[in-house]
């Protein structure tokens, strides 16, 4: 249980931590909040020789808005975002999946960035993070590309991130005006997913649904929206009874994950019971409940 | 070899480590305060749970040399040397929230830290601040009575001051 020798430097920008990977290689692994790194180092799934540690470098960690845009730097620690009030205003999800991402003492070091970067299949931020359609800013020695969220996740631990790049910031759409809903089941409080759902309505005033999304976690290699379910419900108006019908739209071979703590069939029995409480939750948030 | 500086309990302390060594194994290697203990050594069961720069945070998920500059409490820590227990100690003693000890130290400072921020926390506060930390003895129901012990006495001073 005690990691492998490597090197450690700790930089002070991202430009010097950037210079460091490139020098460095493959063999170079980015240390962000360390919940995740950490553990896999003590049980040597992850045997890099130098560790980058990036939480020296002040400009990874912020909150603000800008051009319309929630923009949460990549070491933002999560418990950060579930105390700030910007969040609460312009990206209220966020927080309804960080109150089920580990516990208090986890959420004071782990990193919004981090989580995102890893991209563990039964984890609850990049389920969040694809409901908001949330914008990846990527940089490298080349520049700064950004990346959408329906592109990002690529595979179970896989992102669009490449070699020599880092991720910096995730930049959210503000939507003050929509309502969303989360749930999932864990084992225990704090847990891993056993399946998640993420709802995202954008309610007109005469109660139609203009946007929808729904996102499912840990069914998969990666979290996996549900066009079929959204489908059902723009357009038209939202109440319990379109809820369920669109619940219950979701195709059985979008979930596929099977795991000696939930088989395939107990997951595609409870994604459709969590995607209409998820949706229900929502269409209350939005405020707007048809009749 | 990197040498580390941090203030330890209010202490300045300096050693020397491998960049490999988590900051819980240099607590109770380098340092010599054994009060912190090491359950998984993966951030699972919260026994190793200390103070840095007053948050409750898992020792065993961070190197000893990112620890460089920071100011840690552990056990040995959260009372002045003689002053005898804490409150909340105290309160785990009469309400016999521990047995065996092991996660007891991980349980007082995530505690701790709660009710450095939230002095009058409910139960549903508690139950929350301790869900990382696991006790196989207790059935956690003496720990969350403990901790309720110390947020109504913490309640009936407040009042008592308006």
């Amino acid at each position: 249980m005690k990691p492998a020798p490597f090197d450690y430097v700790a930089p002070k920008t991202i430009e010097d931590a950037i210079a460091h990977l490139n020098r460095h290689g493959s063999d170079a692994r980015f240390l962000a909040g360390g919940q995740s790194l950490m553990p896999m180092l003590a049980l040597r799934l992850a045997r890099p020789t130098l560790v980058i540690d990036l939480n020296r470098i002040e400009t990874l960690s912020h909150i603000r808005m800008q051009g319309g845009e929630l923009c949460i730097g990549a070491m933002t620690r999560q418990g950060a975002v579930l105390d700030s009030n910007l969040v609460a205003q312009h990206a209220p999800l966020l927080q309804r999946v960080l109150r089920e991402v580990g516990h208090p003492p986890t959420r004071a070091r782990g990193t919004i960035g981090g989580s995102l970067a890893h991209a563990d299949p039964a984890a609850e931020l990049p389920v969040a993070a694809l409901a908001l359609q949330a914008r990846f800013v990527i940089r490298s020695s080349a520049g700064e590309r950004i990346v959408a969220a329906d592109d990002f996740f690529q595979g179970m631990f896989e992102t669009a991130i490449q070699p020599g790049e880092l991720l910096t910031e995730i930049r959210i759409p503000s939507a003050a005006t929509a309502g969303s809903g989360f749930e999932e089941i864990a084992l225990r409080k704090g847990d891993f997913a056993i399946v998640s759902a993420a709802a995202w309505l954008a309610i007109a005033k005469d109660g139609t649904c203009t946007s929808a999304r729904v996102v499912l976690g840990s069914v998969g290699p990666t979290p996996v929206r549900c066009p079929a379910t959204e489908a059902h419900l723009i357009g038209k108006p939202v109440n319990a009874v379109a809820i369920s019908a669109a619940a219950e739209a979701i195709p059985e071979t979008l979930i596929e994950s099977d795991s000696l703590n939930a088989s395939r069939a107990y997951r595609r029995r409870i994604a459709p019971v969590l995607t209409r409480r998820a949706l229900t939750a929502a269409l209350k948030d939005a405020g707007k409940a048809a009749p | 070899m990197t040498r580390t500086t941090l203030t330890i309990n209010g202490r300045r302390a300096q050693f020397d480590t491998e960049p490999r060594q988590s900051l819980a194994d240099a607590i109770r290697n380098e340092l010599g305060l054994t009060g912190t203990h090491l359950g998984c050594e993966h951030g699972v069961c919260g026994a190793c749970t200390i103070l840095l720069d007053g948050e409750a945070v898992r020792s065993c998920l961070m190197l000893a040399v990112q620890a460089e500059g920071a100011s840690i409490t552990t056990i040995e820590g959260v009372s002045l040397p003689h002053a005898g227990l804490t409150e909340l100690q105290t309160a785990f003693r009469a309400r016999h929230a521990l047995q065996c000890g092991f996660c007891t130290p991980g349980m007082v400072l995530a505690l701790h830290a709660l009710f450095t921020n939230n002095p009058v926390a409910d139960e549903d506060a508690i139950r929350e601040a301790i869900s990382g930390n696991l006790c196989r003895c207790t059935g956690y129901q003496p720990i969350v009575e403990a901790a309720l012990d110390v947020s109504r006495a913490n309640q009936d001073r407040l009042s008592q001051k308006t």
